[in-house]
């Protein structure tokens, strides 16, 4: 069916979105919470000011400054179309939040373990990678599961501009007719992406578990 | 594995409740509206109504209902658009709403109630694409005139008056721009329209080959367009002119490729309410005033054929 075929185009198209913002934003926010709990002071500020900003604007803010006021500088690099607008939205937002929920990993493990193992000598480096990371990791993985879920549903933005996504088909597919499927087909689109994830980030629970 | 199944389907199955029950309250506060006008028009034409379903022939046959509802109400309440230039556009700084379909609302007001200004007689409501026709549908709007094109899809929901204004879809385009018509859209181009309008389907009928992005409404489609997401932005010629009035660093080009008759739109079936505003319409074009608004708002004298009626009707 045709209308089955554009639904299958605006996966595609969510679940491309979602796995590159997924990955790129689990990078920044990882490199944003290593630069919050640091003891150089120029990285401590230039972080906490990231969160600040981006936990404390809309999305779909942020995503305009993208796609319509970018551009708007005139310098042909910056005009990303609805797809990479989107992405970069969501990459940025999402690190915001991924970067706090590691620096709460972080910092819940014991200041003494530090200690410790600084004094059984393992460098500030190694400690880091051997003792604390692997220990607040655990502590991070459920609300981290929460990030990537809020990230599917919140690449429904990319239907404010044309992005191509499960949204955006729906929203020109109910136009010319029936709402009600319409939109029910979406939302099980979307269940097809969030479940699987959520299935995932619990049996990661369960093996973290000590 | 067992129970998690379980769990799956009862939580499709609350989600599914949830959705019914929505549906279901938002049925019924619409459902309020219609029953509440319905009696106070069959009291006001002497209780014909007998306990028939809303809609059927007998609210049709009654006499003069619309209008001695109107005349008894003591205002006339019209539809029109509050975010379109040229024909419905709220003025930020007076906040009173100006344009082609609103002087005609206005007209009609002063002529239904024989005064010479509307202010007292004429309650505006914003109207737009998606909510217009099931707002007069259900009667909280009498009327209105809100740049919509008559086809026969919508004939079946609502009713048209003859045409009020002839537009047509056209091409708008950054003024450096080298597409000249509908013939240069091709895969390479993209096209910005409206999600829901008419221009839509006709574009991709027109040009198949063409990328057509939609956006939610005109203002969204104009930023895109200035922000140089697309080529070309494509809707009726008026609301082109509209934004080629706010940047004149854009034209028009193609000509006109479709014909989209404008109606003002009423309740189905109110033949009587609709000959009425026919007859008003040919009064405003034989006494010069209908001239006068179109130069008013599109800078020349309205066509010869204007308020030709509408190939649906029958």
């Amino acid at each position: 069916m045709n209308n089955l075929d554009l639904y299958w185009g605006g996966f595609v198209t969510t679940l491309t979105t979602c796995v590159i913002a997924l990955l790129l934003s689990f990078v920044l926010g990882f490199l944003i919470a290593i630069m919050r709990v640091s003891t150089v002071g120029w990285m401590r500020f230039i972080s906490r000011w990231y969160v600040e900003f981006l936990r404390n604007t809309p999305l779909l803010v942020q995503v305009f400054i993208f796609y319509y006021a970018l551009p708007t500088l005139e310098i042909d690099w910056l005009n990303f179309d609805g797809f990479q607008a989107g992405m970069l939205g969501l990459t940025f937002y999402t690190a915001a939040y991924i970067a706090e929920n590691i620096r709460s990993g972080i910092q819940s493990v014991p200041s003494g373990q530090l200690e410790a193992s600084r004094s059984s000598g393992l460098s500030y480096l190694q400690s880091m990678i051997f003792i604390i990371l692997p220990q607040a990791f655990r502590i991070a993985t459920p609300p981290l599961g929460n990030q990537f879920i809020n990230l599917i549903k919140n690449s429904a933005v990319l239907a404010f501009f044309a992005g191509g996504d499960i949204m955006y088909v729906a929203d020109s597919l109910q136009s010319s007719g029936a709402v009600f499927p319409v939109y029910i087909t979406a939302g099980i689109f979307y269940l097809i992406l969030t479940i699987p994830m959520s299935v995932f980030v619990n049996f990661l629970e369960r093996k973290l578990a000590v | 594995m067992n129970m998690n199944k379980k769990m799956l389907f009862f939580a499709l199955f609350a989600l599914m409740l949830l959705l019914a029950a929505c549906g279901g309250s938002g049925g019924n506060e619409t459902g309020s509206t219609p029953a509440d006008e319905e009696t106070s028009d069959s009291g006001a034409d002497g209780g014909e109504a007998t306990g028939d379903a809303e809609g059927d022939d007998s609210e049709a046959a009654a006499e003069g209902s619309t209008l001695q509802a109107i005349k008894d109400r003591g205002k006339l309440v019209a539809g029109v658009k509050f975010d379109t230039r040229l024909f419905g556009l709220k003025n930020p700084q007076s906040g009173d709403v100006e344009g082609y379909d609103v002087d005609i609302m206005k007209l009609l007001a002063q002529h239904i109630f024989e005064t010479d200004s509307a202010d007292d007689v004429l309650e505006l409501v914003q109207v737009n694409s998606k909510t217009r026709f099931e707002l007069v549908d259900n009667g909280e709007i009498d009327l209105g005139a809100a740049t919509a094109t008559i086809n026969a899809e919508r004939e079946e929901i609502v009713d048209f008056t003859n045409v009020y204004f002839i537009a047509g879809q056209s091409l708008l385009v950054p003024e450096d721009s080298s597409i000249t018509g509908i013939e240069d859209l091709t895969a390479d181009t993209t096209v910005i329209a409206v999600k829901g309008s008419t221009s839509e389907k006709n574009i991709k009928e027109k040009a198949p080959d063409a990328k057509v992005d939609l956006y939610d409404d005109y203002a969204a489609a104009f930023t895109a367009l200035r922000a140089g997401k697309g080529d070309t932005l494509t809707t009726d010629n008026a609301i082109l002119l509209g934004m080629r009035e706010t940047d004149p660093s854009f034209k028009l080009v193609g000509g006109l490729f479709t014909e989209e008759p404008y109606g003002i739109f009423l309740k189905d079936g109110d033949d009587e309410f609709r000959e009425y505003v026919n007859e008003f319409l040919n009064g405003l074009k034989e006494s010069g005033e209908l001239d006068e608004l179109y130069q008013k708002w599109f800078g020349e004298p309205a066509p010869e054929n204007i308020l030709y009626e509408n190939e649906f009707l029958k």
